[in-house]
């Protein structure tokens, strides 16, 4: 194979080097003593006061804790729309309203926020004014306008996973007797299993990360995470947000390498399970 | 045939996503649209009604003075010119950094390919506000960039990084980088190795291969990609809120002023209408390239 050239290696590694010294400054300058976030403080670094600043912040637990309580909500039920949305447009061939489902899944995705969270909003107070429903905007709002956007990503993640597979397992198995409900519980389901559980991921890091759209949708007595973060930061460097970001990197981190140490595991045991298979014959 | 042939189920499968996004996505803008042809009012909510009854049948009362008031003052053309340029130029850098990187990584063994795309994704599984604050430590005039400059002698004052056009091209390029990287890795990583082996059994140097064959092979990547960049790039509204200039502000901070400063709900959703349309054609084109490799992929 042909080695790759000099140029691209170089830019791949500039690149990747573009990317990462940020996250650095962001982890290294939460240990430093000073307030003036550039400046190292030789003295009196490393130090965790800042960390403890964090973790005492009642502020910034409180909307941590709605964050996640949102997240969690909006990934699980965006995973089900989403799961729907996406077999609905690999599995079910033509049906009247396909083009208009194909039509609005991406929408949310290329549609701009600000015009996301403004459409949402002028909803939630023309719905509360016609029906009292919902009763102001707070977390059943954020989470409304979370699971909508969210619910395209996982339909989009889905609908590229079954689209790789033909039918051809399922057409086998309705062949041999299965009824519609079987086939999918036990052929499709798990076949886009890592699909959904990709999506949910992605739908809980979305949510929990989004602030544009839930700037609009989240009434006077909420405050997510990130907007409790972006009216720190809009002031200037904040020490306690780079602690918070530090923890952030480490958990991401973590996930990604228990999950690839996950999938490694379920390779090598599917190999071991082909090759017992294989000598039994 | 497909498994799904009980009639019920097939509604509900279908049906249910449609639902929702018919009721939280369209119904939606349809009333930014409509209220677009609204006037402000002090009133809760605080805009004319949006229909009057004649003779028993509603009809719709269209005011046109939201969308003149944003002709009639340039600070709002401006604005979105502003915002086209600042994405296009974006994009453009991030199209020259992502290509070399994703050509790099689709040339690489298939172990160092893993390992490269989850490192490239990493920071896009972190946070995009985030990402986005880092940079105001780096580019302050106290900060890592300028410390680097003034200790290599290239300067010998603090250079002003922060609130400039340049500062949000690095904010948007840095946040949207993956998105530029991963449809041009996936075009990339398709391309048959034995056209260019032949290409260099017939003679063509390197730059040549890569000119004729890999370059027209990439444009629907490329496309791709810059669609992702560019039409959310338009709208961006926390990378000038952190990194940019005050002087002259993105069409997403000029919706958000005018909805939660100036209380102003039709002259927003009239920036929002006009947002859209001038996003309709990369909208349309990004559509079409997704479903046209959604169906070479079935």
């Amino acid at each position: 194979m042909k080695p790759v050239g000099r140029f691209p290696r170089a830019m791949l590694a500039a690149g990747l080097v573009f990317l990462y010294v940020p996250i650095a400054s962001l982890i290294v300058y939460s240990f430093n003593n000073s307030r003036l976030v550039t400046v190292w403080d030789a003295a009196h670094s490393p130090t965790l006061k800042w960390y403890a600043a964090l973790l005492s912040d009642d502020q910034i637990l409180r909307a941590a804790w709605l964050s996640i309580r949102i997240a969690l909500t909006a990934a699980t039920a965006a995973s089900v729309l989403g799961t729907l949305a996406g077999v609905a447009l690999a599995r079910l061939g033509a049906f009247r309203g396909r083009a208009l489902l194909a039509g609005l899944v991406p929408a949310p995705i290329v549609m701009p926020e600000v015009i996301t969270g403004l459409a949402l909003l002028l909803l939630f107070i023309a719905l509360e004014e016609a029906i009292g429903w919902p009763r102001g905007t707070g977390a059943v709002t954020i989470a409304l306008a979370h699971i909508t956007f969210c619910m395209a990503y996982v339909a989009v993640v889905v609908q590229s996973r079954l689209a790789g597979f033909d039918g051809s397992l399922e057409e086998a198995a309705m062949d041999l007797g299965a009824r519609p409900a079987t086939v999918f519980r036990r052929i499709t389901l798990p076949l886009i299993a890592p699909a959904i559980a990709a999506g949910w991921l992605l739908s809980f890091t979305l949510s929990w990360d989004d602030l544009v759209i839930t700037q609009f949708v989240a009434g006077p007595g909420s405050s997510t995470l990130p907007m409790v973060i972006f009216s720190k930061v809009r002031l200037g460097v904040s020490p306690d947000v780079n602690a918070l970001a530090t923890l952030l990197v480490l958990a991401v981190a973590t996930g990604i390498a228990a999950a690839a140490m996950l999938l490694r595991y379920r390779d090598r045991r599917r190999m071991r399970d082909m090759q017992l298979a294989a000598a039994d014959e | 045939m497909t498994p799904f042939a009980h009639r019920t189920g097939r509604r509900l499968i279908a049906g249910l996503p449609t639902a929702w996004l018919i009721a939280l996505f369209v119904v939606p803008f349809l009333i930014v649209l409509k209220l677009s042809f609204s006037e402000m009012r002090l009133a809760v909510p605080p805009y004319a009604p949006l229909i009057e009854w004649r003779h028993g049948w509603p009809v719709p009362i269209l005011h046109f003075s939201s969308y003149a008031f944003l002709f009639a003052d340039p600070l709002y053309v401006r604005s979105y010119l502003y915002s086209l340029k600042v994405a296009a130029v974006s994009t453009a850098i991030c199209l020259a950094v992502g290509y070399p990187m994703a050509y790099a990584i689709a040339r690489s063994s298939a172990v160092s390919r893993t390992a490269l795309l989850t490192l490239v994704m990493l920071p896009f599984w972190t946070s995009f506000l985030l990402r986005v604050y880092a940079w105001i430590g780096l580019l302050q005039n106290d900060g890592l960039v300028n410390h680097v400059l003034l200790a290599l002698g290239l300067v010998h004052r603090p250079v002003r990084l922060l609130q400039t056009d340049f500062s949000v091209y690095i904010g948007i390029v840095y946040a949207y980088l993956p998105f530029m990287i991963l449809p041009l890795y996936a075009n990339l990583e398709k391309h048959d190795r034995e056209l260019l082996e032949a290409a260099a059994d017939l003679g063509a140097r390197p730059v040549s291969r890569f000119l004729r064959i890999t370059l027209p092979l990439s444009l629907p990547g490329i496309a791709a990609g810059a669609l992702l960049v560019f039409i959310p790039a338009v709208g961006e509204y926390i990378v000038p809120s952190l990194l940019g200039r005050t002087d002259q502000i993105m069409i997403g901070r000029v919706l958000s002023d005018e909805f939660f400063e100036n209380r102003d709900w039709p002259v927003a959703s009239a920036v929002a209408i006009l947002m859209l349309l001038l996003l309709v054609v990369p909208i349309i084109l990004l559509q079409r390239l997704e479903r046209r490799a959604m169906e070479a992929r079935s």
